[in-house]
């Protein structure tokens, strides 16, 4: 993975750019110390660090528009933080950049019950803005993995995903609104608590793009009433294929569970040796939620036994308590963090068609044999998001790029059966030079000359995304 | 000109000289002067994958003929498109491509979103005559900006579409309506407000003078049995429900309110007013005359005086008001936006059609 090299100019004006911020931020927004800097020197893809220029942490809209009009002014170019979680290094940090974190704006403005809004400071948490409302009976849908750190904003760059989006969509569906800070420092108001937009949707365009055409530092979300109840089932199966099929014909039965999550059976085995959820040994299984009242889910989990008894399931565990549905998402819930106790991991996140998924598992299997690098799956399986963990040893020279090659071939087979890079976490820096894969050069223009209008001189997140070669021209080195 | 392939279209706008009308069935939205660009020579499902819940369509296809496709299957598009041609007079087939290019979404938008949300990849040709996709077929995409939904709802001004691919919904086995009669727009709205609120996953709540305000419950058959129990209790404050179980009749209902049936041949302008649901009642006041009510009070239609400007009464009120039926010299059609974000779309139009030749200046 390369960058571009830093601005030389720029390296050379940290003073005068640290002290024109500190002329319209409180004193403890700015942070020019390298020892502090280093705090910011990556995201959740760790394996590439670069501590910025300096880092800001304003307080409202207006601090971050003065902000962003220096940085424009000076020529600087701008990283958007939400909490750092990003697993594509959408917050990495260049040499020359200024960190502009949004983690102190954290604040709730409005609920409404009745027209069933929040709107919050976009660097409050996923998981608090649901906090704020439960205690009434609501939540907000998206539910990434990391959504006890991750901030709302963040989620918008990414348009992250998560777990129950088969029924409720991912963040683009549940946003109704943003105050957005462009690079020049205006401060545009994008949709609200009504339902569409009244010329272009701005807004579809603006979630998603990881921080390159503006700064949101508020949002409008769209909450729903809690179901009154949910219910996991764990399926077992002795073949990966057959856990695909059963997945299809669920769906295509018309029963729409909340989520369908898919392991094979290097994850199970992990997972179990790390959590001890007591997952049966087989070589697939699939954890899968219906919501309603007792007997709205009985209905649904009857329907879904059906299914999967056609396909001879090793197991079929429902749980009856609390407890026990919390044993059945144990697994599934650590899968990550075990993995990450036996080796070091690469996650992926593309997404194939349901339909390729038997073809594609065996050819994961073939590719992790030839790269001798193991690797489990893990997935959200109703959608076909598919999470293959890569195993490696960071420690061991030309690992790395070993897993890195492999990662690219998974990718390119994802798109080659008609699916995509990334489903839910991003391109950042990470699947950038895999861009030309999915995309024609004609694509990647019409997609360019969207930023070309938002942030002409492309300083906002300007390396990520597009494949450097194609943004050569528009970065200016 | 009625290109039959994608390269032929594509030829055609680069070789356009002027201005380009482009139409689907020519049953939706103003239509743009210039010469008549047909997409109905693209023609066709191109993948449908019932077990995927995915459809990819060329533009130029009948609604009617996706419709029936999907339905053969017990599947359907989750957005619940309208039919405009009845409320503006022009006779002629939707097709898909016109209801993308409207964000054309009907009652099921307040719990399955727009056509938008559904939307999941499409390809088009932008004003230099350029083919571009973006998105795809798999329900879960983010990779590159999201062209697609810039797309839905652009009026073919940025570009002609060729091919759109949705995400769908299996047709649920049950379906029951409840409807209370006799409330007024106020009272309609709290009750909206009260279901959709609800864990009963409400999935359309809407105001139809005469008929009264309507609640749709959609799922398997026991849950429905079960969550009509529950909203008739729920509801109880706003008088006694009248719940309509056969899903033909209730069909008919949710189709007037999808339609806006009440206007339809009748004198005056119509407005779409996109409001939250808690300024309805108030928007209904200032305008006074007949409204249909749909997303639990956060889309008006309204009917007006014929060349009277609706806008101007509800000032103040966030949202948007647009004239989708009649004509003035003085009021636009559509609702001006603030000067940053008009900017904004004037220089994303000129990116994708500099030469201004893609459904430029609207006519009634």
């Amino acid at each position: 993975m390369q960058m571009p090299a830093p601005d030389a100019r720029t390296l050379g004006r940290k003073p005068v750019i640290v002290a024109r911020l500190r002329e319209v931020l409180p004193a403890d927004a700015v942070i020019d110390d390298p020892v502090e800097l280093r705090a910011y020197e990556c995201d959740a893809l760790a394996a590439y660090r670069c501590p910025p220029l300096a880092a800001i942490l304003p307080r409202s809209t207006a601090e971050v528009a003065a902000a962003l009009k220096v940085c424009l002014a000076e020529g600087v170019k701008v990283v958007p933080r939400g909490a750092g979680t990003s697993l594509a290094g959408g917050a990495m940090p260049s040499e020359d950049s200024v960190i502009l974190g949004i983690a102190r704006m954290t604040r709730v403005l409005e609920v409404d019950y009745a027209d069933r809004i929040i709107r919050v400071e976009a660097g409050r948490t996923n998981l608090s803005v649901t906090g704020a409302i439960e205690s009434d009976g609501f939540f907000y849908a998206p539910d990434p993995s990391s959504q006890l750190a991750c901030a709302i904003a963040g989620n918008i760059a990414m348009n992250s995903g998560g777990a129950h989006c088969l029924k409720y969509g991912v963040t683009t569906n549940n946003l109704l609104g943003v105050t957005l800070v462009t690079m020049a420092g205006e401060v545009l108001e994008i949709g609200g608590a009504h339902l569409d937009a009244p010329g272009l949707d701005l807004l579809g365009v603006i979630c998603g793009s990881e921080g390159q055409l503006g700064v949101v530092t508020e949002a409008t979300l769209r909450i729903l009433a809690k179901p009154e109840g949910a219910l996991p089932v764990l399926i077992g199966f002795d073949s990966s294929e057959v856990a695909g099929a059963c997945v299809a014909d669920i769906i295509r039965a018309g029963v729409l569970p909340v989520a369908i999550e898919f392991m094979d059976r290097p994850c199970i085995r992990a997972t179990e040796d790390f959590a001890h959820a007591g997952y049966p040994d087989c070589e697939a299984l699939l954890i899968i939620e219906v919501e309603g009242s007792p007997a709205e889910i009985d209905e649904q989990l009857g329907l879904i036994r059906t299914i999967a008894e056609r396909h001879s399931p090793v197991e079929f565990r429902e749980s009856r308590s609390e407890e026990e549905s919390k044993r059945i998402w144990l697994g599934r819930k650590s899968a990550f963090g075990a993995m990450g106790q036996i080796n070091d991991y690469m996650c992926l996140d593309g997404t194939i068609p349901v339909s390729a998924l038997p073809r594609v598992l065996r050819r994961i299997g073939e590719l992790s044999a030839e790269y001798g690098l193991e690797v489990a799956n893990v997935f959200h399986a109703g959608d076909g998001n598919m999470h293959p963990l890569i195993l490696y040893h960071a420690n061991t020279p030309g690992q790395l790029e070993l897993c890195e090659k492999l990662g690219a071939e998974i990718l390119t087979l994802c798109v080659e059966v008609g699916g995509c890079l990334t489903g839910e976490h991003g391109v950042g820096i990470e699947k950038r030079d895999l861009m030309t894969v999915q995309f024609t050069p004609a694509d990647l223009e019409a997609q360019m000359r969207v930023k070309d209008v938002f942030d002409p001189a492309w300083l906002l997140n300007p390396a990520k995304v597009f494949p450097l070669a194609a943004s050569a021209g528009r970065r200016g080195n | 000109m009625r290109p039959t392939t994608e390269d032929d279209l594509a030829a055609l706008v680069r070789g356009a000289t002027g201005p380009l009308r482009v139409q689907g069935g020519g049953t939706r939205g103003p239509l743009a002067e210039g010469d008549v660009l047909e997409t109905a020579g693209l023609s066709g499902i191109v993948l449908y994958e019932p077990a995927a819940l995915t459809l990819v369509v060329r533009a130029g296809t009948p609604l009617a003929e996706v419709q029936a496709a999907l339905a053969a299957e017990d599947q359907r598009l989750p957005f619940e498109p309208g039919e405009m041609g009845g409320l503006l007079g022009r006779p002629g087939d939707s097709t898909i491509g016109g209801v993308v290019a409207t964000n054309a979404s009907g009652p099921r938008r307040v719990q399955a979103g727009a056509c938008r949300d559904s939307l999941i990849g499409v390809r088009f040709v932008d004003g230099r005559g350029t083919v571009i996709k973006n998105g795809g077929r798999v329900m879960k995409n983010v990779t590159g900006y999201d062209l697609v939904k810039l797309l839905a709802g652009s009026h073919g001004t940025l570009g002609v579409l060729t091919e759109v691919a949705f995400k769908l919904q299996p047709i649920p086995p049950a379906t029951a309506t409840l409807i209370l009669p006799g409330l007024t727009p106020a009272r309609a709205v709290a009750a909206m407000s009260a279901a959709l609120g609800s864990p009963f996953d409400v999935t359309g709540a809407a105001h139809l003078p005469g008929t009264g305000t309507l609640i749709r419950l959609e799922g398997l058959a026991a849950s429905i049995a079960y969550r009509v129990d529950r909203l008739l209790v729920a509801l109880a404050p706003f008088g006694q429900a009248v719940v309509e179980r056969d899903p033909a009749a209730a069909a008919a209902l949710w189709q007037q309110v999808r339609d806006a049936a009440p206007f339809h041949g009748r004198e005056g302008d119509v407005w779409r007013i996109s409001v939250r649901p808690s300024d309805g009642p108030e928007v209904a006041a200032r305008l006074g005359g007949e409204v249909v009510m749909d997303w639990g009070g956060g889309l008006i239609w309204a009917l007006y005086p014929a060349g009277m400007d609706a806008r101007a009464q509800l000032a103040g009120i966030a949202g948007h008001a647009t004239r989708v039926r009649g004509a003035s010299a003085n009021v636009p059609a559509a609702a001006p936006e603030p000067a940053p974000v008009a900017a904004l779309t004037a220089a994303l139009r000129a990116q994708f059609d500099p030469r201004g030749i893609l459904n430029g200046e609207a006519s009634q």
